[in-house]
């Protein structure tokens, strides 16, 4: 009887380990699938996106967006994407943002994932101040930088000499012709891809990378003179500054090298 | 013979039927913008008006940290309404695609005879009471709704709405993890959705009731029942099915030789009375 027991005591806790394994194995494979969805890949989302960790927590997935989006540029991610499955995106090279003024997409969100009050700015909704990304050339292989006369990006651009300028150069290698350099201008990208979509050569040469990827940041430890808004900054900085110096050793180097009552002394000592 | 066929099929053909339904409506949306059922299981917009949310998804959002908008709680709150009425796990044979598969598998056991081959492993019913605690852990953790990440639900509806990309292989697995590991092995055992839909609809009104002087104690009903526990009364006692893991199916309805089996609405005194 007592043996009886004592077997189904042993087979209860063998079920109990069983289950903690099982348990075990399966939390840990879903974790690591759930921390590798966070690794940074690049890829656009929607105008409106709120931060791509918020993002990701809020967007319910219901593709309501992707359904809203009167050009089809957005998809949905699948499982072998390697974005966190299910959430819209879209590749500017097959389809770009057309920065429809009534934005449909973030108008069809229903967790406010596509954030209509980024939209606004000095009281006005406007999809211009859509920040998807910001664009960025490869001076390399643009042709504009090799001497044509390109502009096709700033042709389909829609802030066409706003997000993107042509500055005009001297060619010095012909000595007769102009460059018409295109250059973003970070402020008003919107990072919609419609350069990089009409870009002529094999592999796009004007690329829209994310925010958290392209754009840059001064810091608070640079302050550009020239701007008053920037030097202002200076005018409540206290100037009694008092540094503390570490305190010089007074024994010369001799007496550190031949120390024996210093640090070494206690190895001698016993 | 054929009209005979439908009637004992009459709750598996009406269930197909209206799976494929909504799912030919929410593609219809993607497809050609018909606007009837717009979004898709996690979350859409009924004729344009009407906001649906899945309960389970917005409370991992939840502990994922998000602000939750007042569209998905009210999307939250229709859905919590009807299924504390006619149950929740109605939407797992009625609605769910990943349903199709699994009782395809589960079907396909019955008729290859695997079911009555000893398990090696015998999975617990409660598992995916487990499983909904570490969903939201992991959601927590991670700030992400951690079983959306990996739900065959959402691959499934998600798939034939918007594509599937390798998800299929998902769905494939499970298939087969229901077909030669265990019986009714996802839906009846792991899904945390499904758990937590019968949480929801423990109590709902609409119930299968079981009549104890009918049963000629065929035992064809447990054979077909993807959910055996819940059909403990049967042949002892005649009362409502009150087992929150009652998918709803109308299986034992179907297969039952002498009707012992209908569906009725049962008040909640007399459930809680039994």
């Amino acid at each position: 009887m007592e043996n009886l027991d004592n077997q189904k005591r042993r087979l209860f806790l063998q079920k109990i380990m069983q289950g903690v394994g099982y348990g075990a194995f399966g939390i840990i494979a879903w974790s690591s699938y759930l921390s590798q969805s966070q690794a940074k890949s690049i890829f656009l989302r929607p105008p409106g996106a709120l931060s791509e960790k918020k993002f990701v927590s809020t967007c319910i997935r219901s593709g309501m967006c992707v359904q809203a989006c009167p050009y089809d540029a957005l998809k949905l991610s699948t499982i072998s994407d390697n974005i966190s499955i299910g959430t819209p995106y879209f590749i500017p090279r097959e389809e770009a943002c057309h920065l429809c003024p009534d934005i449909p997409c973030a108008n069809a969100c229903p967790t406010q994932a596509l954030d209509l009050q980024s939209f606004i700015a000095d009281n006005k909704s406007s999809i211009n101040n859509a920040r998807m990304g910001l664009a960025t050339i490869n001076t390399a292989t643009c042709l504009a930088y090799l001497g044509l006369q390109c502009t096709m990006c700033i042709r389909a651009c829609p802030l066409a000499d706003t997000a993107i300028v042509l500055h005009s150069e001297r060619n010095p290698r012909t000595d007769m012709h102009a460059f018409l350099k295109p250059v973003v201008v970070p402020d008003y990208c919107t990072g919609c891809g419609m350069c990089e979509r009409a870009c002529p050569t094999k592999v796009a040469s004007i690329r829209v990378l994310p925010l958290s990827i392209s754009s840059g940041d001064i810091g608070e430890h640079y302050i550009v003179g020239w701007r008053d808004e920037d030097e202002g900054r200076l005018d409540n900085v206290s100037t009694d500054v008092t540094l503390e110096r570490t305190k010089r050793n007074e024994k010369s180097a001799l007496d550190n090298v031949n120390d024996t009552d210093g640090i070494l002394k206690g190895l001698y000592d016993e | 013979m054929m009209s005979n066929f439908l009637y004992r099929h009459r709750y598996y053909i009406s269930r197909r039927l209206l799976q494929i339904t909504i799912l030919t409506l929410y593609f219809g949306a993607n497809a050609y913008g018909w606007k009837i059922a717009v979004g898709d299981l996690s979350s859409s917009l009924i004729f344009n008006f009407i906001p649906l949310s899945d309960p389970f998804a917005t409370l991992q959002m939840f502990f994922a940290g998000a602000i939750i908008a007042t569209d998905v709680l009210i999307g939250v709150g229709i859905i919590l309404f009807i299924y504390g009425v006619i149950g929740g796990r109605f939407f797992c044979s009625w609605v769910c695609p990943v349903n199709i598969i699994t009782e395809t598998a589960l079907w396909l056991r019955r008729v290859l005879n695997l079911q009555e081959k000893e398990n090696a492993i015998a999975f617990s019913k409660n598992i995916r009471y487990w499983v909904i605690i570490v969903s939201l852990g992991l959601s927590f953790i991670f700030s992400l709704t951690a079983f959306d990440m990996i739900s065959p639900i959402g691959i499934a509806h998600r798939g034939i709405i918007f594509g599937f990309g390798f998800g299929w292989f998902f769905l494939l697995a499970i298939f087969l993890f229901d077909l030669f590991s265990q019986r009714y092995g996802w839906c009846g055992h792991i899904c945390p959705l499904g758990g937590f839909n019968a949480i929801i609809g423990k109590y709902s009104l609409v119930k299968v009731v079981h009549d104890k002087e009918r049963c000629l104690y065929s035992m064809e009903c447990f054979k077909v029942c993807p959910e055996i526990q819940v059909l403990d009364m049967v042949g002892k006692k005649s009362k409502a099915i009150t087992g929150a893991e009652c998918i709803k199916c109308g299986h034992c309805i179907e297969v039952c030789p002498n009707d012992a089996f209908k569906v009725s609405i049962v008040s909640l005194a007399e459930q809680i009375k039994g």
